[in-house]
Order: C-alpha cells, then sequence, then structure tokens
C-alpha cells in the first residue's frame, strides 16, 4: 500500500525524504555502471514494466485479489540498483501524475518499497545462490525466498517509521502485528508470481536474468561442420 | 501514439493555472501539502480553509468537480484503512451511535482521512492542469538529475504501451478459455509476466538503437524551455501562503 500524506508526521516525512534521495542517488550511479549510455531507456522501459505488472491482479482466496510489488523481481531481473531505481521512478511518477501516495510521504515509500525490498530481496537472493547448487531449480527457490521475505521485512520498516513520526494512537504491537501479518499473506502471493516469472524467463531468454548470470551456461556461436552450400 | 497526443490525465485548457510554469506549480504543491501534513489536527476550520483554497484553485483552473471525485477513488483502500482506526486504537472509548469507539481513533481517523484527501486534490489538480511533458521539464528545472527526468519521461511514454500489451496478452488468454479462479492459474499468468518483461526489455534495446541512429549522446536535446519570472512565483505561491497563515493561525491558537 503507498502511504498517503499525512500518516507520517512532518519531520520524519522530510527525513525520509532525505534518505530515499540519497539512496536514488547512489541507485543511479549504479544504474550507470550496469546500463552506461543504455541508462535511460532500458530503466523506463522497466520502471513502464513493473507500472503494468502491479496492475495484474490475481484472485487469493474468498473473493480477495493481491497485486505484485515487483521489487524483488525488478532486483533479480535487472540488477539491484536498475531494480531499485526502476521502482523508485516508479513510485515518483505514480505520486506525480497519479496522486497514488502522497508527495511527502514519497520519501517513506521509497525507502520502504524500492530500497529496503530490492536490497534485503537481492541479498537473500545472492546468499542463497551462494549455498545452493548452480542449477535453474535454484534460481527459481532462490527468488521465491527472496521474495516471501523482502514484503514483510518492508512492512517492518514501515513500522519503524510509524514508531518514529506516526500521528495515530494505535499501539505499536498492534500495528507490528497486523502490517506484518498482512504482509506475510502478500509475500506468500508475491513470491510465487516473482518464482514463476523468473522461471519464465529463465526458459525463454536466460540472459535477461541478470541475478542469475554464471549460473547457466552462455550460449556460444560455433560454425556449423555442415559445409555451406554454394 | 500519433502527433497532438495527451494523456487522459491532462485536461487542457486556457487558464491562469495551467500557464503557470510547472516548477512553480510543484513547488507550490509540494509546500502547500507540507504545510498541511504540519497542521495540528484538532483545528478542523484550518482543514475547511484548506479544501476551499483547493476548490477557489479547481475553480480557476476549469476542473469539474466529477474528475476530481472520480480521480479520488485512488484513495479508496486508505479510506477503508482509516475508518477501522476508531475501532482498534486505544485510549478513552465514546459512544457514537450505539457503538463504543477511541476517541483518540476517531482523531486518528480524521487526521488521516482529512490530509490524505487534501494532499490526493492537490496531486489530482497539478496533474490536471499540467502536461506530463511540462512537468518533467519542470522537474528538470528543480535541479533533478537529468537522467531520471529522462527515465521518468521514457517510462511515462512507454507505460500505456506496455499496459496495453498486457491488456492484449489478458484477452488472448481469455479467447483460450482461460479464467483466473484461484492461486492454481497463477502460472499462466506470471508467464505472460515472463513474457510481457522480455517484450519490454526488447523494446527498450530497439529504442535505444533508434535513438543512438538519431544522434543520442546521452542528453536529450531542450525543445522548449520554460522559464520562471517573479511575477508566477508570486502567483504559484499564493496557495501556500494562504495554506502557511492558515497553519501558523492555528499553532498559535493551540
Amino acid at each position: 500500500m503507498h502511504v498517503p500524506d499525512g500518516f507520517i508526521d512532518a519531520p520524519v516525512s522530510v527525513g525520509a525524504g532525505l534518505v530515499a534521495a540519497a539512496g536514488v542517488a547512489v541507485c543511479l550511479r549504479g544504474a550507470r555502471r550496469e546500463l552506461d549510455d543504455r541508462t535511460a531507456p532500458m530503466a523506463g522501459l522497466v520502471a513502464a514494466f513493473i507500472f503494468a505488472v502491479q496492475m495484474l491482479n490475481f484472485p487469493v482466496a474468498a473473493g480477495t485479489s493481491g497485486h505484485l510489488l515487483g521489487g524483488a523481481l525488478a532486483a533479480i531481473l535487472v540488477g539491484p540498483y536498475t531494480g531499485a531505481l526502476c521502482v523508485a521512478v516508479v513510485l515518483l511518477v505514480q505520486a506525480l501524475f497519479f496522486a497514488d501516495g502522497g508527495i511527502t510521504a514519497l520519501g517513506v515509500n521509497v525507502v520502504n518499497m524500492s530500497l529496503v525490498t530490492v536490497l534485503v530481496g537481492y541479498l537473500v537472493f545472492k546468499l542463497l545462490l551462494a549455498v545452493l547448487p548452480r542449477s535453474r531449480r535454484s534460481v527459481i527457490a532462490s527468488s521465491f525466498v527472496a521474495a516471501l521475505v523482502s514484503v514483510p521485512v518492508a512492512s517492518l520498516s514501515f513500522v519503524l517509521f510509524y514508531a518514529l513520526g506516526g500521528t495515530t494512537d494505535v499501539p505499536l504491537g498492534k500495528v507490528l502485528a497486523a502490517m506484518v501479518g498482512v504482509h506475510v499473506l502478500i509475500g506468500i502471493g508475491e513470491a510465487f508470481i516473482t518464482a514463476l516469472t523468473v522461471g519464465s524467463v529463465l526458459a525463454a531468454r536466460p540472459d535477461l536474468v541478470r541475478g542469475a548470470r554464471g549460473v547457466t551456461p552462455t550460449l556460444q556461436l560455433r560454425p556449423s561442420a555442415a559445409p555451406i552450400a554454394g | 501514439m500519433s502527433a497532438g497526443h495527451t494523456h487522459e490525465l491532462y485536461r487542457p485548457a486556457d487558464t491562469p493555472v495551467h500557464h503557470l510554469p510547472p516548477q512553480c506549480k510543484l513547488v507550490a504543491v509540494l509546500v502547500f501539502v507540507l504545510v498541511v501534513v504540519a497542521t495540528p489536527r484538532d483545528q478542523f476550520w484550518a482543514f475547511a480553509v484548506y479544501a476551499l483554497a483547493l476548490c477557489a484553485v479547481a475553480a480557476v483552473a476549469h476542473v469539474p468537480a466529477g474528475v476530481v471525485v472520480r480521480r479520488m477513488t485512488v484513495e479508496l483502500p486508505f479510506v477503508a484503512f482509516a475508518l477501522l482506526l476508531p475501532f482498534v486504537a486505544s485510549g478513552e472509548r465514546v459512544d457514537v451511535l450505539g457503538l463504543s469507539l477511541s476517541a483518540h481513533g476517531l482523531l486518528g481517523a480524521w487526521n488521516v482521512l482529512a490530509k490524505g484527501t487534501i494532499g490526493v486534490v492537490a496531486s489530482i489538480l497539478l496533474a490536471a492542469t499540467t502536461e506530463p511533458r511540462t512537468l518533467l521539464l519542470g522537474l528538470e528545472r528543480l535541479n533533478m538529475p537529468a537522467l531520471i527526468v529522462q527515465i521518468m519521461s521514457f517510462m511515462f511514454r512507454y507505460a500505456e504501451v506496455i499496459t496495453g500489451e498486457m491488456h492484449r496478452m489478458r484477452i488472448a488468454r481469455e479467447s483460450r478459455g482461460f479464467q483466473a479462479r484461484d492461486l492454481r492459474q497463477l502460472r499462466a499468468v506470471a508467464q505472460s509476466a515472463g513474457a510481457l518483461f522480455i517484450r519490454s526489455y526488447e523494446r527498450g534495446e530497439r529504442v535505444h538503437l533508434a535513438m543512438l541512429s538519431r544522434g543520442y549522446a546521452g542528453s536529450m536535446p531542450v525543445v522548449v524551455d520554460v522559464r520562471a519570472g517573479a511575477a508566477q512565483w508570486g502567483a504559484a505561491g499564493l496557495l501556500p501562503l494562504v495554506a502557511l497563515v492558515v497553519a501558523v493561525t492555528a499553532w498559535s491558537l493551540k
């Protein structure tokens, strides 16, 4: 959920904005390393993909439906810096053009949904991949766990902001239980769709899964043994 | 996308609000919402003044109330959450219509709803009176890194293309008899998402090559320049100024 204006008080919102700006600056530098002069169009199109895929609803149970947040997915597919940058740009566009998520809460939203989600998701993914055998199945399993963990941790970071500058008088324990409880459920949906999506990209274009580089053998051009008919 | 394409979020009109430079409007909205967020929540009259100020802006900008209300639906999930607050918050209880509610929770719900709604309406008015392209120019004027503005402009330009592609994929799935009933059908949806990623990524590569062949060397050409004079800053500053006066009064009355 995008945090709206007024949920977190003004000083903490401004502070979160500064943290977010610093984080995005680091991501911008990293994304330039990952993409060099292709940064603008590639990151733009990946951001458009995340924007679209966030609208992809799937029924969960009893009439409720879930949708993808995409932080872990973006990190695994295009790398952590570009991934975080793309999610941050999506949040920026949603706040400025679609009034989705408050303008003053932009910092809080970027820190929770872009920086924390991507960082946690990518770290978990890489750690698991380092201990698991190098195979397609490990990549898919690692993305499942990465997405599963990243969503509740992002909700923990929201609770932290709430503890610092929350404007309502709900006791912290209740907020913690409710937020983490709900986000564990969301995380399960996120985990399934992230793992299945990574799996399907891995099957068609393994070279496009940046997080799995070195896991699958790279394809090589070989001259054909058969003589060319002339 | 054909030439002269304007986004549905933007409502073209010939009003003073539309003519203001984008950077002035961006700063005005940001300061306005910050001031609103910093206003003490028990000064109910202050929020009425903020709402009136926004109504005045909407009237000057010829943005019909219906449009604003329809776009406000983006806020709904969060309204549902705010309505729960009086039931879960702690503190002394008050009886409203036979329900035992927390007084703090009621005030909290009001606080979140009022500030959130004013923020949403301010953003809606900004998007309705500023063409997306110009809004991005305004961001660049405010020293947002050029690369971020470029990424935003690409994202914005292709968001509709990619969502359109996703929509066609859904039609294709459904015309083959697919129905998403529960989690078991997730594999098909995820495979579409994977295909969508590959298509988006490859489109990005083609866009990059097309840009290179047109001489792209890291920065976009500046076609229109948006400069702001003191008068325009002054006009845009009216809204945050009113809010600031109201907020200071509210704090001193508290």
